[in-house]
């Protein structure tokens, strides 16, 4: 026994990084520290600094005749944000976002849960490169991509009117707001390619949350007498809720803030984002660009806060 | 009295996995009737087959006559206490004891009433407004089964409830779920691996090993008279005498069983049987010694009360026992 102890003691300790490990070991908050200072720098002055200094801005205002910024704390740039050209935007982008958003949860929903309740071995493996895969490929080629499936030579025209159905399309195309010359330059075109790039956002956190459901929990509501049906609504979908709100967070801010895919796909119509990157480009009016990204931020505030009194979290 | 769950050769296969292999039972009503055998004998699987989570790849079931194969669980008169309770997290534990009866629509006011009473019934009064993570291992395994009686069910299926429980909980909660079940009528069947939980509890006792069922009878018989090796060595630890000890006691079985509380460390009285070893090895157990004894390379236990001196290690010792404690048994 006291030779094995003695042993033990003989293993060479003394080196620097030994004394670095006995020293971090016998003062873990120091550790903390240092490990946490770098990423709470980086939050806190580069990231959180940075969106304040802008959100300054906003309340700045533009010298109609010099094009200069005045620094004196107004209001009027505000004002400005709400007149009617400009909260037509706001108004289309919220839309927009919650559209893409619901129909996200929609078309997520099954996938998410075959993949956390069926889907073994091989089969995960290809749910989970299926999702990623479209992420892995450049964005703008696969916004043009999408042009030329959605133009009127596109591949989806050619097919519906193989199948004898190029009515249904026109159909829908004549409609207001939602149709156009074709579906590429449509609302629609615009809705279906929002779809498609953030899906991915969407899947991810509501599989993780149903692979968080124990089986039990849906045994138990069978076992005392719910049908599928009720399962789904009082047992599956409250615990799943936080992933649906923690994708919803992001399909919802990430329409918000795009300016690509409304500037290549759909009307000449502006949407936030591309508001934001005239103002504070061609028209240099900084101020009322920071404005417009006060936007999505206050909204998404508003949202959190209402998913939380819902109880979206309770679950968590 | 009736028929509660019949079980006709029925079979559960999992690919190559025979998990239960042509069990045939019958369970009255009102019965306590317990299912044990080690972890992956069948005996869970059984029960899942009660409940409809799986459904026989063979055999006939029927619960109260009626037939049980193609039934979904919500459609069954049956409630489940699971292992682990499964209590849904994000609901009060109100809304838990009264989901069975939200999901068939009674009124909110009916069914809270329900709930407040089955509550009360497993000793947990005013505990409606919490949530189940603030609650205890035996207070939540209360409210799972406030919430699988409020439905009234024909059968109560308990998947090994006290198994998370500690020693003093667990003896506490036998006697309530005996007493409960005496009061209610409701048929209990109740899977566990814990031999004394099953001999204390049940009325009747099925011991599952590799999908079947071995032995199937009252407590007693399986423990003073069981039928299998296996029965005998896994329900309360048996002796097992080998053919050549059953020979010389004139035993014309190829294994006997003998019980080690039946043995005394005496010289014989009159018309009991004996034989002559060394003492290997004892240990205190409480009440009782555990003194194992050599015959022959034959290692028997005997269960000695404390009272008693315990003989040295190595020192010769005769024990004695009544014949008709001696068991022949089947070579399985």
């Amino acid at each position: 026994m006291t030779a094995l102890a003695e042993n033990l003691n003989a293993v060479d300790r003394r080196g620097a990084a030994g004394r670095l490990s006995d020293f971090f070991w016998k003062h873990p908050h120091v550790l903390l520290t240092v490990l946490l200072a770098p990423p709470l720098l980086w939050l806190g002055v580069v990231y959180v600094g940075s969106l304040f200094a802008l959100l300054l801005q906003s309340f700045f205002s533009i010298d109609d005749f010099s094009g200069l910024i005045s620094y004196e704390f107004t209001l009027a740039t505000y004002r400005q944000l709400l007149s009617e050209t400009n909260l037509d935007i706001i108004l289309r982008t919220v839309s927009m976002a919650a559209i893409v958003t619901i129909a996200s949860a929609l078309i997520a929903f099954p996938i998410a849960y075959y993949a956390a309740r069926y889907a073994q071995g091989k089969w995960k493996v290809l749910f989970y490169l299926g999702v990623m895969l479209p992420l892995w490929s450049s964005y703008l080629v696969k916004i043009y991509a999408w042009k030329l499936i959605l133009a009127k030579e596109g591949i989806v025209t050619w097919f519906l009117g193989k199948l004898h159905l190029q009515w249904l399309l026109d159909a829908w195309l004549s409609l207001p707001v939602v149709g156009g010359n074709s579906l590429s330059v449509s609302y629609t075109g615009t809705f279906i390619v929002f779809v498609y790039v953030w899906l991915p956002f969407m899947i991810l956190p509501i599989q993780a949350a149903l692979e968080r459901v124990p089986t039990n929990l849906i045994e138990a509501s069978s076992d005392l007498g719910g049908t599928p049906a009720q399962t789904f609504r009082h047992v599956l979908f409250p615990l799943a809720l936080p992933g649906i709100v923690a994708g919803s967070i992001f399909t919802f801010s990430l329409t918000l803030g795009d300016y690509i895919i409304p500037q290549i796909i759909g009307s000449s119509r502006l949407f936030i984002g591309q508001a934001v990157y005239a103002q504070q480009g061609t028209a240099g009016n900084i101020p009322l660009a920071a404005a417009f990204t006060v936007v999505p931020i206050v909204i998404m505030g508003a949202y959190l806060f209402v998913a939380k009194r819902m109880g979206a979290f309770d679950a968590l | 009295m009736s028929t509660a769950v019949l079980f006709d050769n029925v079979s559960r296969h999992f690919g190559a996995v025979r998990a239960v292999d042509g069990v045939n039972l019958e369970i009255a009503e009102g019965e306590f009737f317990a299912m044990l055998g080690p972890s992956g004998s069948g005996k869970t699987t059984c029960l899942r087959l009660m409940a409809g989570f799986e459904q026989p790849s063979g055999g006939h079931i029927e619960i109260f006559g009626e037939t049980a194969e193609g039934v979904p669980p919500y459609r069954r008169s049956v409630n489940t206490v699971f292992q682990d309770y499964a209590l849904f997290p994000h609901l009060s534990i109100l809304d838990n004891v009264a989901y069975g009866l939200m999901v068939k629509g009674v009124g909110r006011e009916e069914r809270r009433k329900a709930a407040e009473d089955a509550l009360a019934m497993v000793k947990l009064p005013n505990y409606g407004s919490r949530r189940p993570g603030q609650l205890s291992g035996g207070q939540r395994q209360r409210v799972a089964l406030a919430r699988a009686l409020v439905n009234k069910p024909k059968v109560l299926l308990l998947d090994e409830p006290l198994g998370a429980l500690d020693l003093k909980l667990r003896e506490q909660m036998q006697e309530e779920l005996k007493s409960l079940q005496k009061s209610l009528g409701i048929t209990f069947v109740f899977v566990t691996h814990d031999q004394g939980e099953a001999l204390s509890m049940a009325d009747r006792i099925a011991v599952f090993n590799d999908g079947r069922i071995q032995q199937l009878g009252s407590p007693e018989e399986v423990y003073k008279q069981p039928k299998t090796r296996f029965v005998a060595d896994f329900v309360g630890s048996s002796n097992v005498l080998p053919a050549k000890l059953c020979q010389k006691l004139g035993v014309r079985s190829a294994y006997a069983s003998l019980r080690p509380e039946a043995i005394a460390l005496s010289a014989p009285s009159e018309g009991a049987l004996s034989l002559s070893g060394t003492v290997a090895a004892h240990s205190f157990l409480g009440a009782v010694n555990r003194v194992v004894v050599d015959v022959d390379g034959a290692r028997i236990a005997v269960a000695s009360p404390a009272a008693l001196a315990v003989p040295t290690i190595g020192s010769p010792v005769t024990i004695s026992f009544a014949a008709n404690e001696l068991h022949p048994m089947e070579d399985a």
